[in-house]
């Protein structure tokens, strides 16, 4: 298959550890933070580590929308999609993410009228198919998936569609990335940056971890290929001293990011003053929510929200594992409480999880080797 | 149903049903084994087809009820899956399927000619099964109760005494056989409910195994140690449950198994793993290691059994795992599949 076989050739594989191990100062020690959650899934499910010398360490990043998502915000939907008998649509990560009662999944089992979309657009086609009935579309995601909430709000506004809300928990990834780099336990060498969102926002916006914290960023596609060479363009920097934002994702990723992508969510969106972001606390600036100019189509305007506040289990470490402090099976509760099946903390959820890609493809191999 | 060694230790302790315990994978596991399967007093290997010999007769015996949206999609509808999901149970317990018989739950203002179509489709797919349709049963419940048709299969068939079908003949060395590429079924499934805008041009395998698991028993006779069509769940679903009644590790080289374009395409683009995605014609087989080629050609040689291919081989260690290879060298857990397949974001 075009773009996927060549990026998983086991030669040209061969080669990028060769040159991986090649760059490596056996002497010291490297931590590298993926960003991304679908890097996560990536690097455990074609087994990176595998290919990656011992004292290169690979730390998982908060770039898995589900993981950071508070889980008042499920509470809230499913108390709007209750009080107002509405139909609530979402993406299919989102229908496992506990609420304090019950995951969207366990309450559609119970009579809530919940749908799986793959678009906003077809929450937006449902919301016409029946005009009888109110559609909420729980729109999540990075700035991968909000100009396809925001496009659909335009054409919502457009046809003028009444009965169609947006219950907006898209976030923006370099605030997070700066608290990671402001916190006081940051112990990181250089940053895998995120591919899908930099398909979006380009590269220019991660110039910063460069220049202000002296850290090489290098933007990386998704398959085995991509990874390993974005991490020998890293060793190269570190080797040479350098801090630079690289992309190895050109292919896909433009320097200046997606030109009417990024003019849409701006017609749409503007900043929140400040979003919780679970396990990592209240980040200014790093969320959007619907302009004045859209506020009939906006959930939380058109619709009393009962402002959940929900703590996580105290056992549970997500906030640890997802600034890279803890590793996923390092958690008092990983694989016996909080298990993909029945999760505690949403980092068991989401498949770019790192907890559940942990646990979907290491765990039991490493368990079974000891 | 799935193959569980029984009685187990395992409790069902959820507070309600939801869909995940009829997705085929770690729930449905936990309502048999935990709930159903102690109270109804079942005794023996909670297999797909439980035998039993009547008369110094050995029989399989099956049960099975489809419900599936939409009611037709390229490649079959539920009419002939009823037929064939029934025959292939009863194929892969190393039986011959001789009769079935079928229950039928309309909902009250299906069509004429939908029912007329699905039950000519029933019809057609038991005659090509070679099973005689020898008895069945209509209900018909309010509008709005049953997604048009639901259809329950029962079927019965004679073991072939050249095989012998158990997870207990399974032995490190054997070779993991599958009969055609994986995950057509399901892809064209979750294509044709049209919640996802993608478009493909793919048909569902929906046929009966039977000719494949008699081309492998009369090839290689009790060489061949067990065998399942991979269902809900996939293969990597089957495997495991193998992996875990047999307590040994099974290792598949990702590149040799066989998987369409279309469904690696669709596949990657939702998340989701070939190895999880249902089939619904094909035989996952384990063979001990000196009957493998010939078992393979004799698939092969099969009409539709071109596609067979050699997948992985059975290990020692890890226990009770399954493992997928890939080419370069990776090495990764594939485990049962939870709940349903759920696209994931980005």
């Amino acid at each position: 298959m075009k773009y996927v076989d060549e990026f998983r050739d086991p030669q040209l594989i061969k080669q990028a550890a060769d040159e991986i191990r090649r760059l490596t100062d056996p002497a010291r020690h490297y931590r590298i933070m993926e960003v991304c959650g679908g890097h996560t899934h990536a690097i455990y499910r074609f087994a990176l580590a595998d290919l990656l010398p011992p004292n290169i360490e690979l730390v998982h990043g908060p770039g898995c929308p589900v993981c950071v998502l508070p889980m008042g915000r499920i509470d809230e939907a499913l108390s709007v999609v209750e009080r107002h008998n509405a139909i609530l649509t979402t993406f299919g990560d989102v229908m496992r993410v506990p609420g304090r009662h019950g995951s969207p999944l366990e309450r559609q089992a119970r009579g809530a009228d919940i749908r799986m979309v793959y678009s906003p657009l077809d929450a937006l086609r449902l919301a016409r198919e029946h005009p009888d009935r109110h559609v909420v579309f729980f729109a999540i995601g990075f700035e991968t998936t909000a100009p396809s909430t925001a496009l659909t709000l335009q054409r919502a506004r457009e046809l003028a569609v009444t009965n169609f809300t947006v219950f907006s928990n898209h976030v923006t990834i370099v605030p997070a990335i700066r608290a990671i780099l402001d916190s006081p336990d940051m112990r990181l060498d250089a940053f895998i940056g995120p591919g899908h969102v930099s398909t979006v926002i380009g590269a220019r916006p991660y110039a910063f971890i460069a220049r202000d914290y002296r850290k090489p960023v290098v933007i990386a596609g998704f398959e085995p290929l991509d990874l390993l060479q974005s991490i020998a363009m890293i060793l190269r920097q570190m080797r040479d001293g350098r801090a630079e934002v690289e992309n190895q994702y050109s292919r896909v990723v433009p320097w200046d990011g997606n030109v009417p992508a990024l003019r849409v969510l701006a017609d749409v969106f503007e900043l929140r003053p400040y979003f919780e972001w679970r396990g990592l606390g209240f980040i200014s600036q790093s969320a959007l929510k619907l302009r004045a100019a859209y506020s009939s189509w906006d959930a939380e305007v058109r619709f009393t929200m009962p402002s959940v506040q929900v703590t996580d289990p105290k056992a549970a470490q997500c906030g640890e594992v997802l600034k890279g402090v803890l590793k996923p099976h390092q958690c008092k509760l990983f694989g016996r409480e909080c298990t993909p099946e029945r999760p505690v903390g949403a980092l068991m959820v989401s498949s770019e999880g790192a907890c559940a890609a942990y646990f979907s493809y290491v765990h039991r191999r490493t368990a079974a080797a000891v | 149903m799935s193959t569980i060694a029984f009685p187990s230790t395992l409790r069902f302790t959820d507070t309600q049903i939801e869909m995940a315990h009829g997705a085929g994978g770690t729930a449905s596991r936990r309502l048999v084994e935990g709930l159903i399967a102690p109270l109804v007093g079942a005794c023996g290997s909670l297999a797909d087809a439980a035998t039993l010999t009547v008369d110094a007769v050995s029989i399989a015996m099956t049960t099975d009820s489809f419900v599936v949206r939409p009611l037709r999609f390229p490649g079959g509808s539920i009419g002939d899956l009823a037929v064939n999901g029934t025959v292939n149970d009863l194929a892969v317990a190393g039986a011959i399927p001789i009769a079935i018989v079928c229950s039928l739950i309309i909902e009250a203002g299906t069509p004429a000619d939908l029912l007329q179509q699905e039950v000519q489709a029933f019809g057609e797919a038991a005659r090509r099964a070679g099973v005689r349709v020898v008895g069945g049963d209509t209900k018909v419940v309010e509008h709005g109760k049953a997604d048009g048709l639901y259809i329950t299969t029962t079927g019965i068939g004679t073991i072939d005494p050249r095989g012998s079908i158990s997870s207990a003949n399974v032995r490190a060395g054997d070779r993991v056989l599958v009969t055609g590429p994986i995950g057509d079924h399901g892809i064209t499934v979750l294509l044709a409910r049209g919640d996802i805008d993608l478009n493909a041009e793919l048909k569902s395998d929906t046929r009966s195994v039977y000719p494949f698991a008699s081309a492998l028993i009369g090839s290689v006779g009790r060489d061949l140690h067990w065998m399942r069509d991979p269902t809900r769940g996939g293969v990597a679903t089957s495997l495991n449950e193998l992996a875990r009644d047999c307590a040994l590790g099974i290792v598949l080289d990702e590149d040799a198994v066989p998987v369409r374009d279309e469904v690696r395409g669709a596949c990657e683009l939702l998340g989701l793993d070939p190895l999880h995605i249902a089939n619904e014609g094909q035989i996952v087989a384990l063979v001990a290691p000196e009957a493998a080629e010939k078992a393979l050609a004799a698939v092969r040689r099969t009409p539709g059994g071109e596609g067979a291919a050699i997948v992985g081989t059975v290990e020692a260690a890890p226990a009770a795992t399954v493992l997928v290879r890939a080419a370069y060298g990776g090495l990764r857990v594939i485990d049962m599949l939870v709940g349903d397949p759920l696209p994931r974001i980005c």
